[in-house]
């Protein structure tokens, strides 16, 4: 039980951070409202509150503290300068570091841990008390020592006797405490007796019902400790008279002070009730033996008030309910499920595929109405898979404001100023996307950073502004997703980003590259431009592998630079990992599937297009420009029965521009197909991609066009060939 | 019957754990998100016993001890502030708007219950 709450403290904690960011971000950009202020001081004291719970004295100490100031600053002691505000900030990245140690066991950076507290410390004024946070277990009661109610009881504790006179002030019936329920729980301590005195009750016509006469005086015999029978009266210390006399007092006042901390870890035992008490009858008004109930409390003219107000309440409300709009009510639903929903909706693709194949497969003459059934199918299959999407779908404000945090600790670790600025965080994209997403944008960001953005002192000199500005943006773009990075700093430097390719032995070192082609090269494995190792690069990833982050997406990554000016990155994305609109073709008796992103245009060969190039390698000829065809089967080592060539040619472009015509048997039919990953089944195979199951129940291949163009030799020739030819 | 309770708690977690421990006390569970919502709701759940944060948006604890003991929709009920500040002049000031008692967070199952019994006399 305690581990699903658990659970959810975590993803409270990650709304929570997420509210304290956007706050902070609001406040850093100006926005003085204070309940703004109000709401991160509400997010920082529920992870607090929560924290406890769970026995997270790290988490708690630094959220106390964090929400100390934050205190101060709602109650307008203490002003949001510049430098609290970068503060906060980082206690903000801070408190987020510390809830993923809680959650995932991770360690966390003492030193910058207690740098944080000292600094948060100078803002707290001297007489603020350092809450003590005692963390209670979940579910574990507290000893329930001194109760002595089970036969078990090891050592048994000595009766005592208390007198107790205890007689409220009429405060205290304002406060809802009712002496009944208080001689309740003493009752289910030991043996109780209630003694009314109604010695100061006025005659009748002298009552004012407002006024409290009654006093009761009470015995107890117990073998609870004296502070657990003070605890009793906790709730009404000061709104009445109370005395509490007992046979052991002079050792009880020694523990005086304890009995305060053991009101709460020792409360009495449920149903400890003694054997054979007597029933409490209420129609016995006066002082009895052992216990009576008291007599109702003084103020009970208030029900009926309370009754009519029962009724014209609600209606009055509900209209404010709806005024207050709010977010918008949601619902939690366990991944899986909308896993399992989605599988569901890729077998009801598959189905169709099915059933159009077997509609086809009758041979009969007239199927125009089936086939008008077939598309409605078709139609609500998509719709249905559209909502299923959605349900996984989810903007991703969350990673972009993660970002800012990546951005500020890059620009603190390399002494740069940089900011963040997110736009369209409200574009929704595949909840798997965003988390795979998370790992290159960081590294971008990083290197955004430390090679994009200059030094504040060089950026003045260029006439910019000190503080560089990267840009983070989402946007949708005719069924992908767009994500943006571009940053205002040096852009690549292409004469040492050659220079550095060709002492690798990346590239020829007289090849004649275009700009495009060399701030490609950054993406090459084994590159890297540092020229030494920083404290963020150097971490052993280059750029090579967040182009394969994204490729693994089925995404596309490409990179445009102005000198001076700065770089922008380009993340293409499928808006869906699940589905995917391709082309399907046959192979060498092969059907395959070609994702229809990368598709070009496609067209049927003839013999006159076609031109050689060296021992076997064929260009063909596509209104003046040559394009290096590449033989699909021959690529995948299938063999081609009939001798005839392939004939039908699909146009690519790889994501450096490079264009190439893939040549196939045959085009059938353009449609969705629902993705089957072949990880875990066969491991990596270059040329495929992943697999799809077609109508008919057998397996497609679904291919991936970049990795057969970089395998073929033709294609390879082609790009050297005219390198060259650009060189000489 | 069961006593009926109503939490009123910004923070999930903080309701999730008093749900699972008042139901299994055998107390029967209400909550609302807000102050606002907790007033809101409390004509039709009307529960024996509320238990309100103090830090919470729309409506603060101290609104809806307000609110519920000002316009006496009902006056009696007992209404506890659970907390994380234990400092007298909160207690005061809870206590000052009609407060009956105060549970400080985080709190244990046993002095949650032990608490509400004294103020609702449940056997549970």
């Amino acid at each position: 039980m305690s581990g699903s709450i658990q659970d959810t403290f975590f993803e409270e904690c990650e709304e929570l951070l997420e509210a304290t960011d956007e706050g902070l971000t609001a406040i850093e950009g100006g926005d003085h409202d204070p309940e703004v202020v109000n709401a991160i001081f509400r997010a920082v004291h529920s992870i607090k509150g929560g924290a406890g719970a769970f026995g997270l004295d790290d988490l708690v100490a630094f959220a106390h503290r964090f929400e100390t100031v934050f205190d101060e600053v709602r109650a307008g002691r203490m002003e949001l300068d510049e430098k609290l505000i970068q503060l906060l900030l980082r206690s903000s990245d801070h408190l987020s570091a510390l809830v993923e140690a809680a959650r995932d066991g991770g360690e966390i950076d003492e030193a910058h841990h207690d740098t944080l507290l000292a600094a948060l410390d100078e803002y707290i004024p001297e007489e603020e008390e350092d809450l003590t946070f005692e963390p209670m277990g979940l579910g574990a009661p507290a000893p329930v020592e001194d109760l002595g109610a089970g036969p078990s009881a090891p050592a048994e504790p000595q009766e005592e006797t208390y007198r107790i006179r205890f007689q409220p002030l009429k405060e205290m019936y304002g406060t809802g405490n009712e002496p009944f329920f208080l001689f309740q729980a003493l009752r289910d301590m030991g043996e109780l007796t209630v003694k009314l005195d109604e010695n100061e009750l006025p005659g009748f016509d002298a009552m004012d019902m407002a006024e409290s006469y009654l006093a009761w005086d009470l015995t107890l015999v117990t073998k609870e400790s004296r502070s657990i029978v003070e605890a009793v009266f906790e709730f009404v210390e000061g709104l009445c008279e109370l005395s509490i006399d007992g046979d052991g007092d002079a050792e009880a006042e020694a523990n005086a002070l304890a009995a305060l901390d053991a009101m709460f870890s020792a409360p009495p035992a449920d149903d400890a009730a003694p054997a054979g008490e007597p029933s409490p009858d209420p129609d016995t008004g006066s002082a009895a033996v052992p216990f009576e109930p008291p007599a109702p409390a003084p103020i009970s003219e208030a029900k009926p008030a309370a009754a009519e107000n029962k009724a014209s309440a609600p209606k009055a409300e509900s209209g404010k309910q709806e005024q207050r709009g709010g977010p918008k009510p949601t619902l939690r639903v366990e991944l899986e499920r909308v896993d399992r929903l989605i599988n569901a909706v890729g077998e009801l693709i598959i189905n169709h595929s099915m059933l159009a194949q077997q509609i086809a497969n009758l041979n009969v003459s007239d199927t125009r109405d089936v086939e008008t059934e077939l598309e409605g199918f078709k139609n609500l299959a998509r719709d249905i898979q559209e909502g299923v999407m959605a349900i996984r779908a989810q903007p991703v404000k969350p990673l972009f404001q993660r970002m800012a945090r990546i951005v500020r600790e890059a620009s603190a670790a390399t002494g740069k100023t940089c900011k963040l600025v997110n736009e369209g965080e409200n574009t929704e994209v595949d909840k798997t996307v965003i988390e795979r997403l998370s790992d290159p944008l960081t590294h971008i960001l990083r290197n955004a950073v430390d090679h994009g953005v200059e030094k504040p002192e060089d950026r003045e000199a260029a006439g910019k502004p000190k503080t560089g500005e990267i840009r983070l943006s989402a946007s949708h773009r005719s069924g992908s997703v767009c994500i943006e990075i571009k940053d205002d700093g040096a852009g690549v430097n292409r004469p040492r980003v050659k220079q550095i390719a060709i002492e690798k032995g990346l590239i020829p070192e007289n090849a004649e590259l275009t700009d495009s082609e060399i701030d490609n090269l950054l993406f090459m494995p084994g590159f890297s431009t540092a020229k030494e190792v920083s404290n963020l690069s150097g971490r052993g990833v280059g750029m090579d592998v967040v182009k394969n982050a994204v490729t693994g997406l089925g995404g596309r990554i490409n990179i445009s630079s102005t000198p001076g000016k700065g770089s922008t990155f380009t993340i293409i994305l499928p808006l869906t990992l699940a589905v995917m609109d391709g082309m399907v073709v046959s192979v060498a008796d092969q059907t395959m599937v070609v994702p229809i992103t990368s598709i070009v245009e496609t067209m049927r060969g003839s013999d006159d297009m076609i031109n050689s190039l060296g021992a076997d390698g064929t260009l063909l000829s596509i209104r003046g420009n040559f394009v290096p065809i590449c033989d699909v089967a021959g690529g995948l080592g299938l063999y081609r029965e009939s001798d005839q060539q392939a004939g039908v040619y699909l146009l690519v472009e790889t994501e450096t521009g490079q264009r190439c015509a893939l040549a196939v048997d045959d085009i059938h039919d353009q449609r969705q197909v629902v993705i089957k990953s072949l990880d875990g089944v066969c491991g990596e195979i270059p040329g495929v991609a992943a697999a799809t199951i077609l109508g008919d129940g057998k397996i497609a291949m679904i291919l991936d066009p970049e990795s057969i163009i970089a395998a073929s030799p033709t294609a390879a020739a082609f790009d050297t060939e005219r390198r060259m030819s650009n060189a000489s | 019957m069961k006593t009926k309770v109503l939490a009123i708690d910004d923070s999930r977690t903080i309701r999730n754990l008093l749900a699972a421990t008042l139901e299994e006390a055998g107390f029967e569970y209400h909550c609302a998100v807000d102050g606002r919502e907790g007033v809101d709701m409390y004509p039709d759940v009307d529960p024996d016993v509320v238990i309100t944060d103090i830090n919470m948006p729309n409506l603060d604890g101290f609104g809806v001890i307000e609110e519920l003991r000002g316009d006496g929709i009902n006056s009696k009920v007992p209404i506890l502030v659970l907390t994380t500040e234990s400092a007298p002049e909160l207690k005061a000031r809870a206590r000052g708007a009609g407060a009956t008692g105060w549970i400080t967070k985080p709190f244990d199952d046993a002095s949650l219950i032990f608490a509400l019994k004294r103020v609702t006399g449940a056997a549970a």
